[in-house]
Parts: structure tokens; sequence; C-alpha cells
């Protein structure tokens, strides 16, 4: 069941070339990833936020 | 006769009496650390501890293990994507701490440290690539040797020279990135994490 994930990397790399730019896809793709990561970890609530903002705020509270 | 005239005592006052148990072990952070661009830096040292510990394995059974066997195979898999998950989440935390200018409020000495973990695990990573001992090391050690060379090294670290890339590998580069991302990480501890840039109304 597990073949369907195999990736056969028996080969020459494909290469982006754009101008005298030239990246092969899987450096690529690992490149567009951490920016999506990133973008990501930017935007996306972390699940704690409310409950630390009312620690914050009673903290602030108390001085 | 006062305690800092001995170097025990002078080591103690310049490390132990400046590092509060509390800043080292904290229990609570400030509320601007509850976002998911404050996870990357533990995540990097997630996969640092999966690096150390599938390579130490590694290096314990040795190639003809690691190439031939369905546990080496594994391991060996195990450390390549620890690799490149450690890359990862170290370059989005570099973002995100270049972004946020981490090095404010007396924080240099964390970024630089930060920026040494970062070239160290490039040649720690360079060195793992060329003793993998298959065709793609050949391949990566001859295209390297004539860079290395170019820029007047190759004397000094010929990548063709397997048994000196794995002694680099498997003890020296770790033990120096380990020691800088231990200091990295006593500083990150002994400043804190740095508030967001409008939080420290700069």
């Amino acid at each position: 069941m597990l073949r369907i994930l195999e990736i056969n990397l028996n080969h020459p790399a494909h290469y982006v070339s754009v101008g005298p730019f030239s990246v092969s896809t899987g450096n690529l793709t690992i490149i567009i990833s951490m920016f999506a990561i990133f973008v990501v970890a930017l935007f996306l609530p972390f699940p704690d936020h409310a409950q630390s903002e009312k620690h914050a705020a009673l903290k602030s509270e108390k001085r | 006769m006062s305690t800092k005239s001995s170097w025990t005592g002078r080591v103690r006052a310049a490390t132990l009496e400046k590092f509060e148990p509390e800043d080292l072990l904290p229990e609570v952070q400030p509320a601007y650390v509850a976002s998911w661009i404050y996870i990357f830096g533990v995540a990097t040292l997630a996969a640092l501890i999966m690096l150390v510990a599938s390579g130490l394995y590694l290096t314990l059974e040795g190639p003809a293990w690691w190439h031939t066997s369905n546990i080496g195979h594994y391991v060996n898999s195990v450390h390549l994507w620890s690799v490149e998950l450690f890359f990862v989440f170290m370059v989005v935390h570099l973002w995100g701490k270049f972004w946020m200018a981490a090095w404010r409020g007396r924080r240099l000495a964390t970024w630089i440290t930060g920026c040494l973990a970062f070239f160290a695990s490039i040649i720690t990573g360079f060195t793992g690539y060329i003793i993998q001992t298959n065709f793609d090391s050949q391949w990566i050690a001859t295209q390297a040797k004539d860079g290395f060379n170019a820029v007047g090294i190759g004397a000094f670290f010929n990548t063709l020279n397997t048994g000196q890339a794995i002694l680099l590998h498997v003890s020296l580069l770790p033990l120096v990135l380990g020691g800088i991302v231990i200091w990295h990480v006593i500083l990150v501890r002994r400043k804190g994490v740095v508030p967001p840039i409008d939080e420290a109304g700069e």
C-alpha cells in the first residue's frame, strides 16, 4: 500500500530555469514550503493565545 | 581569603551567580510568546536531538549496515529527514528573529551565537553529505574540492579525504556546534525572549 507514496529518485534531477537562475525542483519545493510555514506561523492563531492574554491581564491587574 | 581571589570563585562569579535558576528554567513566558513563530527555536533543538541520536546509532553500526539492512536504511532516513527539518526550522526561526530585530535589548550576543550556530551547521551538514559513501557523496566531494582549492583552503580541508571528513563530522564539528547551541540557549534564557517591537515601545 505504501508503494504509492514512494518517489523514484533514480534519475537526473528536474530543474526550473529562469534566465541565469536555475534551481532543482526539490530545492524549490523546500524553499516554497519554508515561506508557506513562515506565513502560516505568523497568522495562525496559537491554541493558548486567549488564555495567555487573560493571564497577562490578570498579572497586570495584580500590579 | 576572599572567595574571588581563586579561579574557582571567579568562574562562579562569572557564571552561576549571574544565572538565576528562575531565568534558566522558567515556568511561564510573556503573553506575546503564545505565537507559532516562537515555536521554531525549540523545534530546531528537537530536530538536533533527533540528529544526534540517529547519528550516534549510525556511528556505532557503520556504512555497510546503513546501506544494506532495513533498520540501517530507516535510521539513515531518520538522520536525513532530521537534517532537512533542522535546516527548515532554523531558517524559519532566523527569518522570524530577523524581522522582529531580535538583537534589541542587549541581545546582540544571542543573535551572533545564532549566526555562528547557522554557519557551523552548514559546515557540519556539508561534511555529512560527503561521508554518505555513495555516488552522491563522491560527486559532491570531487566537485567541492575545486571550489576549496580555488579559495586557498584545499591544503587544510581536502574533501576527497573521507577519513578527515568523517572525523570532522562525528567528533569535532558536533562538539563545536553543540557548544555554540548551548551558549545560544543560555543567552536566550538569561536575556529572555525578545518582546515585539510595539510591546517594547520602540
